[in-house]
Protein backbone atom coordinates (compact mmCIF):
# COMPACT_ATOMS: atom_id res chain seq x y z
CA UNK A 1 0.00 0.00 0.00
CA UNK A 2 2.85 2.37 0.88
CA UNK A 3 4.59 1.52 -2.38
CA UNK A 4 1.38 2.01 -4.39
CA UNK A 5 0.64 5.33 -2.64
CA UNK A 6 4.18 6.68 -3.03
CA UNK A 7 4.09 5.86 -6.75
CA UNK A 8 0.89 7.97 -6.96
CA UNK A 9 2.41 10.76 -4.85
CA UNK A 10 5.39 11.07 -7.20
CA UNK A 11 9.02 11.94 -6.50
CA UNK A 12 9.90 13.81 -3.30
CA UNK A 13 13.08 15.88 -3.25
CA UNK A 14 14.99 17.23 -0.24
CA UNK A 15 14.21 20.78 -1.44
CA UNK A 16 10.45 20.20 -1.40
CA UNK A 17 9.83 18.36 1.86
CA UNK A 18 6.19 19.51 1.94
CA UNK A 19 5.71 16.69 -0.57
CA UNK A 20 6.06 14.28 2.38
CA UNK A 21 3.01 15.83 4.08
CA UNK A 22 1.03 15.62 0.85
CA UNK A 23 2.11 11.97 0.52
CA UNK A 24 0.75 11.20 4.00
CA UNK A 25 -2.63 12.59 2.89
CA UNK A 26 -2.73 10.01 0.10
CA UNK A 27 -5.27 7.37 1.26
CA UNK A 28 -3.03 4.43 0.27
CA UNK A 29 -0.09 5.86 2.26
CA UNK A 30 -2.35 6.71 5.23
CA UNK A 31 -3.82 3.19 5.35
CA UNK A 32 -0.29 1.73 4.96
CA UNK A 33 0.93 3.75 7.96
CA UNK A 34 -2.09 2.69 10.06
CA UNK A 35 -1.42 -0.97 9.19
CA UNK A 36 2.27 -0.56 10.08
CA UNK A 37 1.24 0.89 13.47
CA UNK A 38 -1.16 -2.05 13.94
CA UNK A 39 1.72 -4.44 13.19
CA UNK A 40 3.95 -2.70 15.75
CA UNK A 41 1.21 -2.78 18.42
CA UNK A 42 0.57 -6.49 17.78
CA UNK A 43 4.33 -7.19 17.85
CA UNK A 44 4.67 -5.40 21.22
CA UNK A 45 1.63 -7.29 22.55
CA UNK A 46 3.13 -10.64 21.51
CA UNK A 47 6.50 -9.75 23.07
CA UNK A 48 4.73 -9.06 26.38
CA UNK A 49 3.77 -12.73 26.77
CA UNK A 50 6.14 -14.69 24.48
CA UNK A 51 9.90 -15.02 23.89
CA UNK A 52 11.63 -12.97 21.18
CA UNK A 53 12.95 -16.20 19.61
CA UNK A 54 9.32 -17.41 19.39
CA UNK A 55 7.76 -14.19 18.05
CA UNK A 56 10.38 -13.31 15.41
CA UNK A 57 10.14 -16.50 13.31
CA UNK A 58 6.35 -16.24 13.50
CA UNK A 59 6.41 -12.68 12.08
CA UNK A 60 8.39 -13.98 9.10
CA UNK A 61 5.14 -15.61 7.90
CA UNK A 62 4.52 -12.10 6.52
CA UNK A 63 7.13 -12.83 3.79
CA UNK A 64 5.21 -15.98 2.86
CA UNK A 65 1.89 -14.11 2.78
CA UNK A 66 3.46 -11.40 0.61
CA UNK A 67 4.73 -13.98 -1.90
CA UNK A 68 1.32 -15.71 -2.01
CA UNK A 69 -0.46 -12.37 -2.57
CA UNK A 70 2.05 -11.56 -5.32
CA UNK A 71 1.33 -14.93 -6.97
CA UNK A 72 -2.46 -15.21 -6.65
CA UNK A 73 -3.68 -11.58 -6.44
CA UNK A 74 -1.10 -9.74 -8.52
CA UNK A 75 -0.39 -12.75 -10.83
CA UNK A 76 3.37 -12.29 -10.51
CA UNK A 77 5.78 -15.09 -11.35
CA UNK A 78 7.18 -16.83 -8.24
CA UNK A 79 10.39 -18.73 -9.09
CA UNK A 80 11.10 -22.26 -7.75
CA UNK A 81 13.85 -20.77 -5.55
CA UNK A 82 11.27 -18.51 -3.90
CA UNK A 83 8.89 -21.46 -3.38
CA UNK A 84 11.80 -23.16 -1.62
CA UNK A 85 12.18 -20.03 0.54
CA UNK A 86 8.47 -20.19 1.42
CA UNK A 87 8.83 -23.87 2.36
CA UNK A 88 11.88 -23.17 4.56
CA UNK A 89 10.13 -20.30 6.43
CA UNK A 90 6.97 -22.38 6.92
CA UNK A 91 9.07 -25.28 8.20
CA UNK A 92 10.94 -22.98 10.59
CA UNK A 93 7.72 -21.49 11.96
CA UNK A 94 6.30 -25.01 12.36
CA UNK A 95 9.38 -26.01 14.35
CA UNK A 96 9.19 -23.08 16.76
CA UNK A 97 5.39 -23.23 17.12
CA UNK A 98 5.63 -26.80 18.43
CA UNK A 99 7.59 -25.67 21.50
CA UNK A 100 6.69 -23.52 24.50
CA UNK A 101 6.05 -19.80 23.81
CA UNK A 102 7.72 -18.48 26.95
CA UNK A 103 10.89 -19.48 28.82
CA UNK A 104 9.98 -20.15 32.43
CA UNK A 105 12.40 -18.47 34.85
CA UNK A 106 10.32 -19.61 37.82
CA UNK A 107 12.27 -22.30 39.66
CA UNK A 108 9.72 -22.87 42.44
CA UNK A 109 8.37 -26.42 42.49
CA UNK A 110 4.83 -26.96 41.17
CA UNK A 111 2.11 -26.72 43.86
CA UNK A 112 1.20 -29.90 45.68
CA UNK A 113 -2.20 -31.53 45.27
CA UNK A 114 -3.39 -30.14 48.61
CA UNK A 115 -2.35 -26.57 47.66
CA UNK A 116 -4.09 -26.81 44.30
CA UNK A 117 -7.28 -28.07 45.92
CA UNK A 118 -7.06 -25.20 48.39
CA UNK A 119 -6.74 -22.74 45.44
CA UNK A 120 -10.19 -23.75 44.28
CA UNK A 121 -9.57 -26.61 41.86
CA UNK A 122 -11.87 -29.55 42.45
CA UNK A 123 -10.47 -33.00 43.14
CA UNK A 124 -11.66 -34.19 39.73
CA UNK A 125 -9.75 -31.36 37.98
CA UNK A 126 -6.58 -32.15 39.92
CA UNK A 127 -6.84 -35.87 39.11
CA UNK A 128 -7.54 -35.24 35.43
CA UNK A 129 -4.35 -33.22 34.96
CA UNK A 130 -5.07 -29.71 36.19
CA UNK A 131 -7.22 -26.68 35.57
CA UNK A 132 -7.12 -25.30 32.04
CA UNK A 133 -6.58 -21.56 32.12
CA UNK B 1 36.04 -0.55 -1.46
CA UNK B 2 32.33 -0.18 -2.25
CA UNK B 3 31.83 -3.78 -1.16
CA UNK B 4 33.47 -3.00 2.21
CA UNK B 5 31.09 -0.05 2.68
CA UNK B 6 28.10 -2.23 1.79
CA UNK B 7 29.04 -5.02 4.22
CA UNK B 8 29.89 -2.42 6.90
CA UNK B 9 26.42 -0.97 6.40
CA UNK B 10 24.84 -4.44 6.60
CA UNK B 11 26.66 -5.13 9.89
CA UNK B 12 25.47 -1.80 11.34
CA UNK B 13 21.87 -2.63 10.29
CA UNK B 14 22.09 -6.09 11.89
CA UNK B 15 23.67 -4.75 15.09
CA UNK B 16 21.12 -1.93 15.48
CA UNK B 17 18.19 -4.26 14.68
CA UNK B 18 19.32 -6.86 17.21
CA UNK B 19 19.88 -4.20 19.91
CA UNK B 20 16.45 -2.73 19.13
CA UNK B 21 14.68 -6.10 19.27
CA UNK B 22 16.39 -7.08 22.53
CA UNK B 23 15.54 -3.73 24.17
CA UNK B 24 11.91 -3.86 22.98
CA UNK B 25 11.52 -7.46 24.17
CA UNK B 26 13.01 -6.57 27.57
CA UNK B 27 10.74 -3.50 27.83
CA UNK B 28 7.61 -5.56 27.13
CA UNK B 29 8.62 -8.22 29.67
CA UNK B 30 8.99 -5.39 32.23
CA UNK B 31 5.56 -4.00 31.30
CA UNK B 32 4.00 -7.46 31.61
CA UNK B 33 1.11 -9.13 29.80
CA UNK B 34 -0.53 -6.23 27.92
CA UNK B 35 -3.93 -7.93 27.65
CA UNK B 36 -4.17 -8.58 31.39
CA UNK B 37 -2.93 -5.07 32.24
CA UNK B 38 -5.46 -3.52 29.80
CA UNK B 39 -8.35 -5.38 31.43
CA UNK B 40 -7.13 -4.50 34.91
CA UNK B 41 -6.09 -0.85 34.50
CA UNK B 42 -7.30 0.39 31.09
CA UNK B 43 -5.70 1.25 27.76
CA UNK B 44 -4.11 4.55 28.82
CA UNK B 45 -2.26 2.90 31.68
CA UNK B 46 -0.82 0.39 29.19
CA UNK B 47 0.23 3.18 26.79
CA UNK B 48 1.74 5.28 29.61
CA UNK B 49 3.64 2.31 31.04
CA UNK B 50 5.10 1.38 27.63
CA UNK B 51 6.02 4.95 26.64
CA UNK B 52 7.51 5.56 30.10
CA UNK B 53 9.82 2.55 29.82
CA UNK B 54 13.40 3.65 29.01
CA UNK B 55 14.22 0.32 27.31
CA UNK B 56 11.28 0.87 24.95
CA UNK B 57 12.48 4.36 24.00
CA UNK B 58 16.07 3.15 23.49
CA UNK B 59 14.73 0.21 21.44
CA UNK B 60 12.76 2.52 19.16
CA UNK B 61 15.90 4.69 18.81
CA UNK B 62 17.96 1.63 17.81
CA UNK B 63 15.28 0.66 15.27
CA UNK B 64 15.48 4.18 13.80
CA UNK B 65 19.29 3.80 13.50
CA UNK B 66 18.73 0.45 11.74
CA UNK B 67 16.27 2.06 9.32
CA UNK B 68 18.56 4.93 8.38
CA UNK B 69 21.53 2.53 8.10
CA UNK B 70 19.43 0.53 5.64
CA UNK B 71 18.91 3.67 3.54
CA UNK B 72 22.69 4.35 3.55
CA UNK B 73 23.55 0.72 2.74
CA UNK B 74 21.04 0.73 -0.13
CA UNK B 75 22.82 3.75 -1.59
CA UNK B 76 26.12 1.80 -1.54
CA UNK B 77 25.01 -1.71 -2.52
CA UNK B 78 22.35 -3.61 -4.46
CA UNK B 79 19.00 -4.15 -2.78
CA UNK B 80 19.20 -7.85 -3.78
CA UNK B 81 22.24 -8.20 -1.50
CA UNK B 82 21.50 -5.73 1.32
CA UNK B 83 17.88 -6.71 2.07
CA UNK B 84 18.24 -10.52 2.33
CA UNK B 85 21.67 -10.40 4.01
CA UNK B 86 20.48 -7.92 6.68
CA UNK B 87 17.20 -9.77 7.32
CA UNK B 88 18.82 -13.24 7.54
CA UNK B 89 21.72 -12.18 9.76
CA UNK B 90 19.27 -10.35 12.06
CA UNK B 91 17.40 -13.64 12.70
CA UNK B 92 20.62 -15.45 13.63
CA UNK B 93 21.94 -12.51 15.67
CA UNK B 94 18.66 -12.30 17.59
CA UNK B 95 18.83 -15.97 18.55
CA UNK B 96 22.34 -15.46 20.04
CA UNK B 97 21.43 -12.17 21.73
CA UNK B 98 18.15 -13.49 23.20
CA UNK B 99 20.05 -16.42 24.73
CA UNK B 100 22.78 -14.18 26.20
CA UNK B 101 20.89 -11.04 27.24
CA UNK B 102 17.29 -12.20 27.78
CA UNK B 103 18.28 -15.66 29.11
CA UNK B 104 15.74 -17.28 26.82
CA UNK B 105 15.92 -21.04 26.48
CA UNK B 106 17.01 -21.30 22.85
CA UNK B 107 16.83 -25.08 22.41
CA UNK B 108 17.63 -27.11 19.29
CA UNK B 109 14.09 -26.55 17.99
CA UNK B 110 14.54 -22.75 18.06
CA UNK B 111 18.04 -22.87 16.52
CA UNK B 112 16.72 -24.95 13.64
CA UNK B 113 13.80 -22.52 13.24
CA UNK B 114 16.16 -19.50 13.19
CA UNK B 115 18.42 -21.10 10.55
CA UNK B 116 15.49 -22.27 8.37
CA UNK B 117 13.76 -18.87 8.52
CA UNK B 118 17.05 -17.03 7.82
CA UNK B 119 17.69 -19.24 4.77
CA UNK B 120 14.08 -18.87 3.60
CA UNK B 121 14.15 -15.08 3.92
CA UNK B 122 17.45 -14.94 2.02
CA UNK B 123 15.88 -16.95 -0.84
CA UNK B 124 12.66 -14.92 -0.87
CA UNK B 125 14.21 -11.47 -0.62
CA UNK B 126 17.20 -12.22 -2.86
Amino acid sequence: MLSHGMKQAGNISLHHLQGVILAVLNPWVAVGIVLLLAFFASYMNALSWADLTYVLPATSLGYVLLALVAKFALHEEVSPLRWLGIALISGGVGFVAGGPALTSHDHTPPPSREEREKDGATTEEVVSGGVQR
Amino acid sequence: MKSAYTWGGILVIVFASVVGDILLARAMKQVGDVHALWRRAGLWTVVARILGNSNFLLGVGAMAVAFFSLLFALSWGDVSLVAPAAASLTFIGNAFAAKIFLHEKVDRRRWIAAVLVAAGVALLAG
